[in-house]
Order: structure tokens, then sequence, then C-alpha cells
């Protein structure tokens, strides 16, 4: 089993025609992803490697059944582009786009507050079920299907290397997934979290997260409530000067809130094996899932 | 983005927020000639810098004749004015902003920032205003009020009456204060804002509501909808590296450490900082070439990074994903040759077309270290400073 997304999901892809999505579309595809329609708006009767082109979200989930989208439009557009795959119906939205507007998402997620829908993102690398389909940008090929292991992350580069060294330990994965680096996102870590403790396949999860914010914090005492499954924990920006944006828009230490310090302890207070050298990384969790 | 205060309070004037009389000046006589058009004493002479704490720092003074306008703007002008936020090595003064001096009465806080946990914009308002909010919050956090609005639905008028009636406003200035705070709101809103703070807003002898401050950040991202602001962006406030940084998309923030890191992803290169400092070392700098650099990014993330003299050692660290790492050799080679590195380079890779790239880099004949994981990487670091 996995979580969001498995062999069944019927992907679209927004922004299909430009040059990251056709790009990436053509991964999704060679690692097995079942990619059944892409939207342009003013392309629609074009196809990308036999991939139909729709105008419009709606016209191409009712045409092809499509249930989860990944979307590649221009920061200005994006907000746009994830209410029209909500209004369309679509279940699981992951939005690659990195540079959004705060203000943007905040609406966007207002809006889709009450609606049966799942935004993973927006500036994320995106989700994958191994060996089933991949929806994002990460590289397919480093990872290990069939389980056991949950991963959640706010970052991309990062959750590669932290799924490389499972990998390389021989510890497979059930679902990785990028929430992304930005303040307000559609994912937080309690959604992935709780998803994870309910998927009767992962039976240990490794998050990963950052400075800024307190979202590590909440997810700390979410752990200690409500995850019986065992939690491996790493922090990055550690040595971030407080106050200065590190890259993601939402890495920023303001005043003594967001410290990496301060998400370090309280992961450790509720139970959290917290990696503090991301070099053993694998090595600790070969020791706390086996 | 950051803006100065005079280029805030021209929002305001713009949005019919009350500021005090007044404009920016260069010069000991431009500020004389400001001063006497304003015709009246006191004026306020005070330093324009991106940060806060100015008047703790001396970069704020109360003129009561034209001698001491001269006096205090020739003071202000080109000082190093050091405060909390601008860290030991202060920041050079290079402009003024003389106004109006205003008769106080009594001075609140106010603010507007978005809320990242609820996706709401929030108002932040104190009785306890002219002083460090944070300290306040700490304290006496009873004495800050707030209101969540959803931007969907924009600020109603029972926030207003919220904020009106924590603060304690006399009947007489809440009509006032409901507009001010209305096209506050709508400022916020329209600039892409990530927070507009006033600090001190001033209730004036003559019962008027003024803002005496005015603190406005524009978030980046948003920027591409303001083209009218875009010159405000202040490149003296600014390091220059990463000013040259930002020119090729590069996303560099300047330390004091002495290894120079590159790597792809922000999340990657915090950890790759934090490992350098867990192996005894002081990372230099934060290098996000991110996701889809090519071989001429980081050919330039490189002369930037050597740029830099504080940097005795290069820990190249690369998971390649959209970037390959054959792309991103072929750039490391390309820089070592142009450049002419000359202080040790550990670099680690894995990831797409790790083979190719690691091939290309040992047959390049460069002097470069190649670390097979990030522990080992690590180590060799350590060894760079030992």
């Amino acid at each position: 089993m996995s979580i969001y997304i498995n062999k069944d999901t019927k992907l679209l892809v927004q922004g299909i025609t430009g040059k990251e999505g056709m790009f990436h579309t053509q991964q999704c595809v060679t690692y097995g992803t079942n990619v059944v329609a892409g939207v342009t708006p003013g392309k629609e009767g074009q196809e990308m490697d036999g991939i139909p082109v729709y105008n419009t979200v709606k016209k191409a989930a009712q045409e092809t059944g499509a249930d989860a989208s990944m979307i590649f439009v221009p920061p200005p557009f994006a907000a746009d582009a994830i209410m029209e795959a909500a209004d369309a119906g679509i279940k699981i939205i992951t939005c690659i786009t990195e540079g959004v507007p705060i203000l943007d998402m905040m609406k966007v997620k207002n809006y889709i507050e009450n609606k049966d829908v799942r935004l993973i993102g927006p500036n994320c690398p995106g989700i994958i079920t191994p060996g089933e389909c991949k929806i994002g940008i990460m590289p397919g090929p480093m990872h290990k299907p069939g389980g056991p292991i949950g991963v959640v992350s706010r970052s991309g580069t990062l959750t590669y290397e932290v799924v490389h060294q499972l990998t390389e330990q021989g510890i497979g994965q059930t679902t990785c997934i990028g929430i992304g680096g930005d303040p307000v996102n559609g994912t937080n870590f309690i959604d992935v979290l709780s998803e994870f403790q309910n998927d009767a396949d992962t039976t240990g999860i490794v998050m990963v997260g950052e400075i800024g914010g307190n979202a590590e914090e909440e997810a700390a005492a979410f752990i200690k409530e409500k995850v019986t499954k065992p939690v491996v924990g790493f922090i990055a920006g550690l040595t971030a000067p407080p106050g200065r944006r590190m890259g993601h828009a939402g890495a920023i230490v303001s005043g003594s809130s967001g410290s990496g310090q301060g998400k370090i302890e309280a992961m450790k207070s509720n139970g959290i094996h917290v990696c503090e050298n991301l070099g053993e990384l694998g090595v600790l969790c070969a020791k706390v899932f086996n | 983005m950051k803006i100065h205060e005079y280029q805030g309070k021209e929002l305001f004037r713009k949005h019919n927020i009350p500021v005090p009389d007044g404009s920016v000046a260069f010069s000991v006589d431009e500020a004389k000639g400001i001063a006497k058009k304003l015709g009246g004493f006191p004026v306020v002479v005070k330093a324009q810098i991106h940060a806060g704490g100015r008047g703790k720092g001396g970069g704020v003074k109360l003129a009561n004749s034209m001698e001491e306008v001269k006096k205090y703007a020739d003071e202000i002008l080109g000082m190093n004015l050091i405060t909390h936020q601008t860290g030991p090595e202060g920041r050079i003064v290079k402009k003024l902003l003389v106004e109006q001096g205003i008769d106080i009465k009594k001075e609140l806080y106010l603010s507007i920032i978005p809320d990242r946990e609820t996706a709401k914009i929030v108002i932040i308002a104190s009785e306890a205003g002219g002083m460090d909010i944070e300290a306040v919050a700490d304290e006496t956090p009873e004495k800050i009020i707030k209101a969540y609005i959803n931007p969907m639905l924009g600020i109603q008028a029972y926030h207003s009456r919220e904020i009106a009636f924590g603060l304690n406003l006399p009947p007489a200035l809440m009509k006032q204060f409901f507009g001010m705070l209305k096209n506050l709101y709508n400022l916020f809103v329209d600039y892409d804002c990530s927070l507009v703070e006033i600090n001190p807003l001033v209730i004036t002898g003559d019962d008027k509501i003024i803002a005496a401050d005015a603190k406005v950040d524009i978030d980046g991202n948003g920027l591409f909808r303001h083209k009218d602001i875009i010159s405000y962006r202040d490149l003296d406030e600014e390091d220059p590296l990463e000013v040259e940084a930002s020119k090729f998309n590069l996303n560099y923030i300047n330390l004091d450490g002495n290894i120079g890191n590159i790597v792809n992803g922000a999340g990657l290169a915090m950890a790759t900082m934090d490992i350098i400092k867990a192996a005894g070392a002081e990372p230099a700098n934060f290098m996000d070439v991110g996701g889809g650099a090519t071989a001429e990014m980081v050919e330039n993330a490189f002369r930037i990074i050597i740029q830099d003299e504080k940097v005795k050692g290069i820990l190249i660290n690369i998971f390649g994903g959209i970037l390959r790492c054959d792309v991103f050799a072929k750039g490391v080679v390309q820089a070592a040759e142009k450049t002419g590195i000359n202080i040790p380079v550990v670099v680690r890779m894995e990831g797409t077309n790790v083979d190719e790239g690691r091939k290309i880099l040992s047959e390049s004949g460069l002097n470069l270290d190649t670390a097979v994981d990030l522990k080992d990487a690590a180590d060799k670091v350590a060894k760079l400073v030992a």
C-alpha cells in the first residue's frame, strides 16, 4: 500500500507543452506513471508524445477520468491553475512551481479548505510511490519499491539525499513526499504523518524539516500523541543566521521562533530519533527501523 | 524586498494613510532645504537604512533650529550606524528623512503580516507603541491584540472594531482609525506585502492619527505585479557579492566562515552548511545553484565564491536530479580553467549520470578531491581547515 497515489492514479499535467512540463512528463511516463492528459490553454487537439492536450482541466478530467494533476505553469498563473484543478474535481494536485506569491497561496488555501482536495506544494519536488507512480521532478531510479518506510520533507534535493541513503541501506519506501519550502503550502507534516500512521504497509517514517515557522514543533507534538510508528527526524539550517531567508521562502528564523535548535529539542522531547549529522542518516535509520 | 521608511511613507501617502510632512535628503544642503520648506520646528532627522533600532543607535535626532538640522544631518550622513539589526559591522548612512516633528499624545503599535499557519492575514496591534514589540509580546502578551482576516473576504468592519476597542481608542477617533486601517490593509494586499509595520502610530495633541514610522517589506515572489516599485530596491543596502549572484539567478548569502560551498537545492545547501560546521569548520556562504542549473551558472557560482577572500577551501555537494552530474562537472571544469582555482576543492556528487560526472572531473587534470559520500566529504573538509 501507499499514501495518496498508486498504480491506479491517472495523471494530467497542467503546462504540459512548456519546456519543464514536457521534460518531466516524459520522465514520469518512463517511470511508469499513467499520464492520461495534458492541459495548455489554446492548444487543445495537439498531442505531446501521444498524450492528448486540452484547453481546460474540466474537459480533460471529464474525457480521460484523470484524478491527479501535476502543475508546471509559471508563478503568476499557478494559483489559478490550482483552483481550476480543484474546481474540476481533481483529488490530488501537485504544484511544482517555485515562486508563487504568498498572498496567492493564502487565497488558494482558504479556497480549497472545505473541498475534497489534497494539494501538495507549491515549490516542491512532488510525490512518488516507488515502483507504481511518480508525480514530480525527483530522480526515479534511486527509490526502492515495496516499503516499508514513508518519507516526508520540506525540501527537494535533501529528500533525494535521504532516499538515496535509505536505498543504500536496503530500506525501501512506501511513499516519499516533498511538501515544499514555501511558508504557506497545501499539505503539512501532520497531514502526511497521519496518512502514514494509517497506512498498514508503512512501518516507520523519516521526517525532514528545516528552519522557519513552527510546523516541525507541531508535528513533533502530533507524533507523541498520535503516531505509534518509529520516526527519524532531521532538521536543516542549524548554522543559518537569523533574519536571512535561506533560499526557500519559508526558511527564515525570526526572533526566537523557527530556530533549528528549538525544532531539534521539540523532536527529541517527543520521542523522535533525531539525526544530527546528515552523513549518518541512513545508518541511523537502519538501526531504528530494523 | 525591503524598502526604506521614506519609500514606505510615499506608499502610505498614495493610500491616504496620514504621515508627517517631509522628504528624503542625500546631502546636508538638501536636508536644510526640506526643513526650510516645512516651516516650523521641531524637525526630525532620521537615518534611512534597512534596519530597525535606528533611534537607539543615534540615527534619529530632533532638531529645534536650522543650526541643529545642519549639525545632525552632518553627523548622521556618512556615519556607520550600528543597531541590533545591522550586526556589529553596522551600515553606512547615505540618505536622511527630514520631516515635521509631531505633538505626541499617545503611541500605539500596528502591523499586518501573513500568518503561515492559518493562511490568514493578521493585524497585530498594541497600546504599548514605540517599544520593541517582541519584548512586549514576551513580557506582557495581554497587551497584544490580533485579528485574523480571510484573504478571500478581505477586512470587515468587525475586524476594525476588534482592533479599535482593543486599543481603547476614544470614540471620537474611531472613524478616523477605521479609515486608516482599511487603507493600510488595502496597501498590504495591493503591494503583495510580507510586512507593514507602524511603530509608533501616533495620536497627536489635536487628536489626529499619524504614522510616525513606516516599515514595508514586499514579497519578492509578488514583485512581477509591481513594476512601479522595483526602483525602490537599494543596492547599497545589499552585499555586493549577493547582488552579483542574483544577476545569475544564484541564491547566495555571504557568511562569516572560511569554507565556501556550492550545492543544488536550498534544503541540501543548508544541510551542507551544517555538515561543515559539524566537521569543525565554518561555512563562508549559502549557495544554492538551483535544480535546473546550467554549466554557466555553476561557473558563475565558482567565480563569486572565490572572490570572497575569507574562503580557504570549497566543498561542492551536488545531488543530480534535474541538474545532471555530467553537466555540473563540465561547469566545474570550465570554471576551474577560466578562474585558475588555487584553493583546495572537495567534490561530492551523487545521482543522475554520476559516473560520467566523476569521469569528467578525474580526467580534467584538476586538483580536485573527490568524496564518496557526505561523511567522507565532511572528513575531507575538516582536514582542509586542520
